[in-house]
């Protein structure tokens, strides 16, 4: 190696950046499909939650009323029937569909079971209660409202979506 | 940036002596392709090892979606090959690994052998060497049964009986194999999983280090 091509590429230096450059491609090739492969469920499209049918409107009154419902589930390779429960009333042309699990802990709640309250969801567990709209009362151990379906009313038949937090 | 790293490092563990003393070595004339090309033959070992690292790396990978049980199993591979991003490609690299490696080891064997390699003093790593082979066909007869489609089951359905075909002992080996008498089902496969992902693999390792460590201690065979 001559003195003034000191700030050439030396042979050694070459072959290093070669190398490490050849054996980190082929490392890559190696580990990249293997972590995407491993962290798909992250990246998944999150699936829009179909809309089910619960009820025909007709059924529907101004007091909250217990609909359960059932739907395949699809997780991964095994779809499962699964059966959630929804309160579900008319408020003026509105229909409300509030969910029946409990946001302390995720009980189930029923609407006007406890005498001292025949007005309000109550939970049997840690005696947490909501308003008619799900609003948490405020001294019992809830911390939000109870979640929300989404509703759609066709032809004279309920369907409802994802239960989604109020707040 | 890493070589700030490393000198922080090796100022506290001194670390350095630790990698040269496995990896630090030249590598002698005879056995390097740039002087004489036919020498690519010295490569198989450590192709064989390449590729057994690649079998473990997907399997582990595999593991994360595939259930051994007769219900399930077949469907999940299904579901981790078609709906799971690159799972063609991961269980492509196990699927097609796995003939690789026999490839691989048998080339590396006929290295050994006309090279001469297997004489005095390295008799043990031959026999050891053979071992590995023979735990790589177990690992090959093991995981062709977890797919659990028609070719996985007759596979294993003949495999068995070539077992129960030993004098003697061929009904036990078979029973202890298939986890029942007659029934190639639930048991033989959750029986294969283990031996496929658990006890070989760990005998594979344990050969490989005895296998290094013997070639450290020995150094490569001279030229011919
Ligand atoms: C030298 C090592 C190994 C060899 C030769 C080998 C061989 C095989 C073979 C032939 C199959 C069937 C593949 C198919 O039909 O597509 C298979 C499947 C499987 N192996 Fe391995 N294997 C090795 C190591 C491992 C390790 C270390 C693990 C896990 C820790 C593993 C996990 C699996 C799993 C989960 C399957 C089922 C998924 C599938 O069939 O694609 N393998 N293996
Ligand atoms: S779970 Fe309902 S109040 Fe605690």
């Amino acid at each position: 190696m001559s003195d003034e091509q000191n700030h050439n590429v030396s042979r050694r230096q070459f072959l290093t950046y070669t190398l490490t450059g050849v054996g980190g491609f082929m490392a890559a090739g190696i580990i990249l499909p293997m972590a995407r492969f491993a962290i798909d469920p992250v990246l998944q499209a999150e699936s829009e939650g179909d809309m089910k049918a619960v009820t025909d409107v007709s059924e529907l009154t101004e007091e909250p009323q217990r609909f359960d419902f059932s739907y395949d589930q699809e997780d991964a390779w095994v779809t499962s029937e699964t059966t959630e429960t929804a309160y579900i009333y008319q408020s003026g042309d509105e229909v409300v569909a509030l969910s029946s699990t409990c946001t302390h802990l995720g009980c189930t709640v029923s609407w006007a079971t406890n005498e001292e309250y025949p007005d309000e969801f109550f939970c049997p567990c840690h005696g947490g209660r909501y308003e008619k709209d799900g609003t948490n009362i405020e001294g019992t151990p809830p911390t939000e409202p109870l979640h929300k379906y989404e509703v759609e009313v066709r032809d004279g038949t309920v369907y409802v979506g994802k239960a989604e937090p109020q707040v | 940036m890493l070589q700030r790293v490393y000198e922080w490092v090796d100022e506290r563990l001194d670390i350095t002596p630790m990698w040269r003393d496995i990896a630090d070595h030249e590598v002698p004339e005879h056995v390097n392709p740039a002087h004489h090309f036919s020498a690519f033959v010295y490569c198989f070992g450590g192709l064989t090892f390449f590729i057994t690292v690649i079998q473990i790396l997907s399997g582990m990978f595999l593991t994360m979606y595939y259930v051994p049980d007769i219900v399930n199993a077949y469907e999940s591979v299904r579901y981790l090959q078609g709906d799971v991003a690159y799972g063609t490609i991961v269980r492509g690299m196990h699927h097609w690994g796995a003939s690789l490696v026999i490839v691989m080891i048998f080339l590396h064997t006929l290295r050994v052998f006309f090279t001469g390699a297997y004489k005095k003093p390295r008799e043990l790593n031959w026999v050891v060497g053979v071992l590995i082979f023979f735990v790589m066909l177990g690992l090959g007869f093991t995981g062709y049964l977890l797919p659990w489609d028609m070719k996985a089951y007759f596979a294993t359905v003949v495999g068995l009986q070539i077992a129960e075909s030993v004098p003697l002992v061929g009904t036990l080996a078979k029973t202890l194999l298939a986890g029942d008498p007659e029934i190639i089902g639930a048991q033989t496969l959750t029986r294969f999983f283990a031996i496929h992902v658990f006890f070989l693999p760990g005998a594979l390792l344990g050969l490989l280090a005895a296998h290094f460590i013997m070639i450290r201690r020995q150094g490569i065979s001279g030229p011919l």
